[in-house]
C-alpha cells in the first residue's frame, strides 16, 4: 500500500517544530506499524535526511515505551493496542497518517516523536511501592488474599505507563496511572500500612508536575492499550478523601 | 591468566551456601556509605540488586538505556517462576527443583550455583509476595500453581500472562522506595560504553548521555553488570529491539572471560515470520504448550495444500494429524524441555511439513482442551496470549489452531562467574541472563526470573559485601585520573570513527547480514562445515559494515541510529565467538545440536568424557584468536544421564 | 485540609459537593415550577412561591445557593485553566472515541447555562426581590412567570428551551461525575450511576421545558 505521512519534526526539546510530508510506497498490509517507521527512516537515511525518532523497545506491546498520538488516537486507530501492535492492515492505500508526539506539559518532547515521560517515574518514586526489605518476608501463603481482590489488583498492575492516558486527556492528567498503581497496592492486604500516605503524596507530585485534574470524561480508559478502568480513579479519590477526613 | 577459580565453598552442596553466609566477611553500616556500587541495567537482576544494595546502605548508581527503569525487557517475561514451596503437595522439593535444572540444562551447569539457585527460590516468593506481586490465587486465598516445560511436577508461579511484568514492578517499585530515601541515583537513557579497570580492579563506565550524546565517568569502588543477553545477534529474536550485548563485550575486551556463548536458546513457541521488512519476533508464553496440542498433517499432500493456501488446518481430520510430541515423548507429551520441541518442529518442518506458505510453522491447536474446559477456562489462562496472536497475525486462536515455529529467546552463555558472580575482572560482578552460570546448555522455563531475582535479591548482597569487605580502605577516585580518560578516548575513538564511515547503507542493512548467517550456519542445527562458512562470512559482514555503513545525525544529539550502530558494531565482533565456541564444542548438548552428534532416533547426543566443562573465553587483542580456558564441571550428587523425556 | 482544598481532587470535590448540592436544587425548583400546571389559576403555584419566598430557611438558602453557584463556577474557571495549561501545545488531530460530547465540553455548556442564569435572574429573581411589583399587587408570583412566555415574547421560550437542552447535557455528565469525584463508585456502580443520571437530565430538561412551552402554546391557541 501507498501512503503519505504528515510527521512531528522538532531537532531538540528547545527547538521549535513542524510536520513535515513524506510519501511512502509498498507497504505490506502484514508489517507492523514500527515496522512501516523503520522502511520510512532507511529511505530516509539514503536521501540524506534525518531518520524520524520515535521510542520503542519491546515490540510485544508490554514495556510501555512507544508512543505516537496516531491519526488523533493515541496508539492509533485499533482497540486495547499499544502503536507496536498495531498493523497496517487498520489503513486503506492512499491514507494519509498524521503522527504526533504524546502532548501534554509534563512530557516534553525530546526529539520528533519521543517524549520524556520521567515524571510518571518521580511520581512513583513518592509512594508507589510497598516498604519490605528483601529476606524480611513471612511465608508467602501466610497472606490470604481472595481470588476477587487479587484480580483486581492485577486488573490496576496491568498498567504499562505508556501514558496513553494523559495523551488522550484533554486534561493531561494523570489520574488514570496514578490511581492504577494506588489500587494495584491499596487492594492488597499488604500495602495497607501505608495507603494513607501513598495517596497524597502521589497525589502532591502528581499536582506538583502540571499534570490537569481529571473531568471523569473517560478518554483515558477507551484508549488505554491494557483496559485499565476508571473505577480505579473512584477507589483513589475514596482513599484520598478518607486519608485527608482521617488526618 | 591462570586457571578459573570458580571459588566454590567446601562441604556438601546442601551446606555451602549457608556456609558462605555465615562465615563470609561484612561490611559495617557506617562504612557501606563510603562504598560506591554501579549497577548497569534494571531488569529483574539489575533492579533487584540495585534496591536491596541500597537497602543495605551502599550508596548505589543504576543505569539503563530506556527512558525508565520499569522498561527493561524482564518486562515481556509471561509464564511464571519456578521455586520448590511444594504447595500443591505433588512431591517438589529444592533438590528436585535442582535436579530437574541440571537435568533440563543438559548437565553443563555448575552443580553448586543451581543448588543454590534452587534454596533461595522460595525466598523470592515469599518476597514478592510481600512487595505486592499479584500472583493468580485460588478461592481459599492460597497461590496457585501451573506446570511448565521439563518438569513433573507444578512448581510455577504466575501472574495471568505477565508474570514477568509484575515481578519487574515489584523490583522497580523498591528501587523507586530507594531512590526516594536517596540510597540510589538513577542515571536513564545511559549506555554503557566501557569499563574503567584501574589498577586490575573494575572502578567504574563511561556512559553515553543518549538525550545529549555526553560522555560520562561514573566512578564505582564495584561494578555490577545486569544487562542481560545477546540473542539480538541473531537479528530477529524475541528480545526488544535495543536488547545488546555492548556491556558484555567491553568487559570481554578489557579481560573479562565470556562463557559458553554457544548455548542459546530457541522457544518454540513464537509467531512465525511473515516477512523480509519484520524487525522482531514475538514469543507467546510456554505456558500454552500446557492445554495446547503441537502438530503437522501426517501426509505431504496436505501439507502442500497448507501450504498454497488450499485448505485450513480445521479441515484436516483428526486420523491424518501427527501429534509429534505426543508421538516421540509420550511421557513429557507438548511439556518436554524446550530445546526439544524446538528441534522436533525443525524436524518436521525440513522434512517438508510446514504449515504455512513459507513451509516454516506448526500447528498449535486448543480445539480439544477448548471441548474439555470450555472457552472462558481459556480465555481465563491465556487470554492476552490468544489477543496478542489475533492482533499481530489478524487470525483468531480459539476457533483455528495456531502457527508457531522457534525463535530466537534467551542465552545461557555469558560472562564468566564464580561462586560469588564475580567476573575475572576482580570487582566486576555480573547477573542474570548477563552470566552464564546456571542454565547449562538449557534452561527451563519460569528458570530465567528466578535466576535473576535470586541473583539481585539474594546472592549478591552476600557476595558484594565479602569484596567490598576488602575496600573500606579505598577513597572515592576522581574521575580525572588517565585510566577514566582512557577509557573515555577509547570510546571517542570508536564513535569518531564511526562517523568517519560515511558509506551507503543503514545500520539494519548489516545487522539483517549477520542475522541470516547467525540463523543458517549458528541456528537450531549447527555443523562443522556450516560454522567454519560463518566464520568466513562474519569477518566480511564486519569489514563492509565498517567501510560502507551510513549514519544520520551527529553523535552530539539524541541519536537512535547512531546507538543502534555501536550495538551492531559489537555483534558483528561477538557473532564471531559464538561460531567459534559452536565450532570447538563438538558434541550436542541443550540448545546447542551439533548435527554430526546425535543418536539413531535423533536426540541429542552428549560426549560428556570430552565436554563436561565451561568453555570461557579470554580476549587475546583484536587481530588474534582468543583463548579456551576450560573449567571442569563436577557432578557429585547427580548421576550424568542421557536426557530422555520419553 | 489547607493541603486538600489546594490538591486537584480536592478542587474536583468541591466542584462535586457544589454540584450535588445543585441537582438537588434543582429537583426542588423543578417541583415548585410544575405546581404552576396543576390549576388554571395558579393558586397553589402562589401559595407555595409566596411561602418559599417569606420563610426564614428560604431566606438562609438562597444564600447558601448563590455561595454554590458561586463556587462551581469559580472553581470550575480554576480547574479550567489549570486544565488548559497542561497542554501548551495542542493536536492537530484529535478524534475522540467512545466518551460523550457533553463530558468534554462541560465548561462551554457550563458558560451557556452561566448565560441563561443571569437572564433568568434579570426575568424573575430581579423582579421578585428588589422590586415591589408582588407587594403592591400589581401581579402575582404565577402571572410573573407566565407573562413572558407569551407570542409578544416568543424568544423567552425558544432560548428558555436551549437552556434547558444545554442544562441537561450538562447534567447527563455531571450526575454520575459527582459519584465518581466522591469516590462512591466501582465498575458495577458506573453503568448505574450512568444510567441514574440521563435519566435525571432527561427529567430535569423535559420537566422544565414543559413549562414555557405550555404557556407559549396557551397563549398561542
Amino acid at each position: 500500500m501507498n501512503l503519505t505521512l504528515k510527521i512531528w519534526r522538532q531537532a531538540s526539546a528547545k527547538a521549535s517544530g513542524k510536520f513535515e510530508t513524506y510519501k511512502i510506497t509498498d507497504i505490506s498490509t502484514e508489517s507492523s506499524f514500527l515496522e512501516m517507521l523503520d522502511v520510512l527512516n532507511d529511505k530516509l537515511i539514503k536521501e540524506n535526511v534525518d531518520p524520524v525518532a520515535y521510542d520503542h523497545d519491546c515490540r510485544e506491546g508490554i514495556c510501555g515505551m512507544c508512543s505516537l498520538y496516531i491519526n488523533g488516537r493515541p496508539h492509533g486507530p485499533d482497540e486495547d493496542i499499544t502503536t507496536c501492535q498495531l498493523h497496517m492492515r487498520k489503513f486503506k492505500d492512499g491514507d494519509t497518517i498524521t503522527i504526533e508526539p504524546w502532548r501534554a506539559g509534563p512530557f516534553p518532547v525530546i526529539k520528533d516523536l519521543a517524549v520524556d515521560r520521567n515524571a510518571f517515574d518521580k511520581i512513583l518514586q513518592e509512594g508507589g511501592f510497598i516498604s519490605v526489605n528483601t529476606g524480611s518476608a513471612p511465608d508467602a501463603n501466610a497472606i490470604l488474599i481472595p481470588t476477587q481482590k487479587a484480580e483486581l489488583s492485577m486488573d490496576a498492575a496491568a498498567c504499562i505507563g505508556c501514558g496513553a492516558c494523559v495523551a488522550a486527556c484533554k486534561n493531561s492528567s494523570a489520574m488514570l496511572f496514578v490511581s492504577a498503581k494506588v489500587a494495584n497496592l491499596g487492594l492488597l492486604p499488604q500495602g495497607r500500612a501505608e495507603a494513607a500516605t501513598r495517596v497524597k503524596a502521589m497525589i502532591a507530585k502528581m499536582d506538583e508536575l502540571g499534570f490537569g485534574s481529571c473531568t471523569n470524561t473517560g478518554a483515558c480508559e477507551a484508549e488505554c492499550p491494557k483496559n485499565i478502568s476508571i473505577s480505579n480513579i473512584a477507589f483513589m479519590n475514596r482513599e484520598f478523601l478518607c486519608a485527608n477526613i482521617k488526618e | 591468566m591462570g586457571t578459573l577459580n570458580s571459588r566454590i565453598p567446601d562441604g556438601p552442596l546442601s551446606q555451602q551456601w549457608t556456609k558462605f553466609k555465615s562465615t563470609c566477611h561484612l561490611v559495617n553500616p557506617s562504612n557501606k556509605r563510603k562504598l560506591d556500587v554501579i549497577v548497569v541495567g534494571t531488569g529483574l537482576a539489575g533492579a533487584s540488586a540495585a534496591a536491596t544494595l541500597g537497602e543495605l546502605g551502599y550508596n548505589v548508581k543504576i543505569f539503563c538505556y530506556q527512558d525508565s527503569p520499569r522498561r527493561a525487557h524482564s518486562i515481556a517475561a509471561q509464564g511464571g517462576i519456578n521455586a520448590a514451596k511444594n504447595y500443591q503437595n505433588d512431591g517438589d522439593s529444592v533438590y528436585r527443583l535442582f535436579y530437574d535444572t541440571v537435568k533440563g540444562g543438559d548437565y553443563r551447569a555448575r552443580e553448586s550455583n543451581v543448588y543454590r539457585l534452587a534454596e533461595v527460590s522460595n525466598a523470592i516468593i515469599d518476597h514478592c509476595v510481600a512487595q505486592g506481586v499479584p500472583f493468580a490465587r485460588d478461592y481459599g486465598g492460597s497461590l496457585e500453581n501451573r506446570t511448565f516445560g521439563g518438569a513433573q511436577v507444578s512448581r510455577t508461579f504466575y501472574a495471568r500472562g505477565q508474570t514477568g511484568q509484575q515481578l519487574l514492578l515489584g523490583a522497580y517499585q523498591s528501587l523507586n522506595r530507594q531512590i526516594k530515601k536517596g540510597t540510589v541515583t538513577m542515571f536513564n537513557r545511559r549506555e554503557m560504553l566501557n569499563l574503567v579497570v584501574i589498577d586490575g580492579k573494575a572502578r567504574g563506565i563511561i556512559a553515553r548521555n543518549l538525550v545529549t550524546g555526553e560522555l560520562e565517568r561514573h566512578f564505582g569502588h564495584t561494578v555490577v553488570l545486569a544487562t542481560g543477553g545477546y540473542g539480538n545477534t541473531w537479528f530477529l529474536s524475541t528480545n526488544a529491539m535495543g536488547s545488546n550485548v555492548s556491556a558484555a563485550w567491553q568487559v570481554y575486551k578489557k579481560g573479562a572471560c565470556f562463557a559458553n556463548p554457544c548455548f542459546t536458546q530457541i522457544h518454540p513457541t513464537c509467531i512465525p515470520v511473515h516477512g523480509d521488512y519484520q524487525s522482531k519476533l514475538t514469543l507467546m508464553s510456554e505456558s500454552l504448550r500446557n492445554d495446547g496440542r503441537i502438530w503437522v498433517p501426517k501426509n505431504l499432500e496436505d501439507a502442500k495444500k497448507l501450504q498454497k493456501g488450499e485448505i485450513k488446518g480445521n479441515e484436516i481430520s483428526e486420523e491424518n494429524r501427527d501429534y509429534y510430541l505426543e508421538r516421540r515423548y509420550p511421557a513429557f507429551g507438548n511439556l518436554v524441555p524446550r530445546d526439544v520441541a524446538s528441534r522436533a518442529a525443525k524436524e518436521r518442518c525440513d522434512a517438508g511439513f510446514g504449515v504455512n506458505n513459507t513451509g516454516l510453522a506448526v500447528f498449535l491447536d486448543f480445539a480439544d482442551s477448548i471441548k474439555r474446559l470450555g472457552k472462558s477456562v481459556i480465555e481465563a489462562r491465556y487470554g492476552n496470549l490468544f489477543q496478542m496472536y489475533q492482533k499481530i497475525t489478524n487470525q483468531d486462536g480459539y476457533t483455528t489452531p495456531m502457527m508457531i515455529f522457534p525463535a530466537v529467546h534467551y542465552t545461557m552463555g555469558g560472562l564468566w562467574v564464580d561462586y560469588h558472580l564475580m567476573t575475572s575482572i576482580p570487582g566486576l560482578f555480573a547477573l542474570g541472563e548477563c552470566n552464564f552460570s546456571d542454565h547449562g546448555a538449557n534452561r527451563l522455563g519460569a528458570s530465567a526470573l528466578m535466576q535473576g531475582l535470586a541473583d539481585g535479591y539474594f546472592v549478591i548482597p552476600y557476595t558484594i559485601g565479602e569484596y567490598l569487605s576488602n575496600e573500606i580502605g579505598t577513597k572515592r577516585i576522581a574521575t580525572d585520573t588517565k585510566e577514566f580518560a582512557e577509557a573515555e578516548k577509547e570510546v571517542r575513538a570508536k564513535i569518531d570513527k564511526l562517523f568517519a564511515v560515511k558509506g551507503n547503507e543503514p545500520v539494519d542493512f548489516f545487522h539483517k547480514k549477520i542475522g541470516k548467517v547467525m540463523w543458517d550456519y549458528v541456528g537450531m542445527g549447527r555443523n562443522e562445515d556450516g560454522l567454519k562458512k560463518a566464520l568466513e562470512l562474519i569477518p566480511l559482514i564486519r569489514e563492509e559494515f565498517w567501510k560502507n555503513v551510513k549514519i544520520a545525525g551527529n553523535q552530539n544529539e539524541f541519536n537512535t541510529e547512531f546507538e543502534k550502530a555501536l550495538r551492531v558494531a559489537d555483534f558483528l565482533e561477538f557473532g564471531e565467538l559464538i561460531a567459534r565456541d559452536a565450532l570447538q564444542r563438538r558434541e550436542s548438548c541443550g540448545g546447542h545440536f551439533r548435527e554430526e552428534m546425535q543418536t539413531e532416533e535423533g536426540e541429542a547426543k552428549r560426549d560428556d568424557q570430552n565436554f563436561a566443562y565451561v568453555g570461557a573465553w579470554e580476549y587475546k587483542g583484536d587481530d588474534a584468536e582468543p583463548e579456551l580456558h576450560k573449567e571442569p564441571l563436577e557432578f557429585k550428587d547427580i548421576k550424568l544421564v542421557q536426557r530422555n523425556y520419553k | 485540609m489547607s493541603g486538600f482544598v489546594s490538591s486537584s481532587i480536592g478542587k474536583k470535590v468541591i466542584m462535586s459537593v457544589t454540584g450535588l448540592f445543585l441537582i438537588i436544587f434543582l429537583c426542588l425548583h423543578l417541583f415548585i415550577n410544575l405546581l404552576a400546571l396543576v390549576d388554571a389559576d395558579g393558586s397553589i403555584f402562589n401559595t407555595v412561591a409566596h411561602f418559599m419566598g417569606t420563610n426564614i430557611i428560604m431566606f438562609v438558602m438562597q444564600w447558601v445557593l448563590a455561595a454554590g453557584f458561586i463556587f462551581h463556577i469559580l472553581y470550575s474557571l480554576i480547574l479550567t485553566l489549570k486544565n488548559q495549561a497542561a497542554r501548551p501545545v495542542k493536536y492537530e488531530v484529535n478524534t475522540r472515541s467512545d466518551i460523550t460530547w457533553s463530558s468534554q465540553n462541560m465548561f462551554i455548556l457550563g458558560l451557556g447555562i452561566l448565560a441563561f442564569l443571569v437572564l433568568h435572574i434579570i426575568n424573575y429573581f430581579y423582579k421578585l426581590k428588589f422590586t415591589d411589583l408582588i407587594e403592591s399587587g400589581q401581579m402575582s408570583e404565577y402571572e410573573l412567570v407566565t407573562s413572558i412566555f407569551t407570542a409578544q415574547y416568543w424568544y423567552y421560550p425558544v432560548i428558555y428551551v436551549i437552556a434547558f437542552i444545554l442544562l441537561g447535557l450538562h447534567l447527563n455528565h455531571s450526575f454520575q461525575s459527582s459519584f465518581q469525584t466522591l469516590g462512591l463508585n466501582n465498575s458495577n456502580w458506573l453503568p448505574r450511576l450512568k444510567f441514574i443520571g440521563t435519566l435525571y437530565a432527561i427529567v430535569i430538561a423535559v420537566g422544565f421545558s414543559i413549562i414555557p412551552i405550555y404557556f407559549l402554546m396557551k397563549a398561542l391557541l
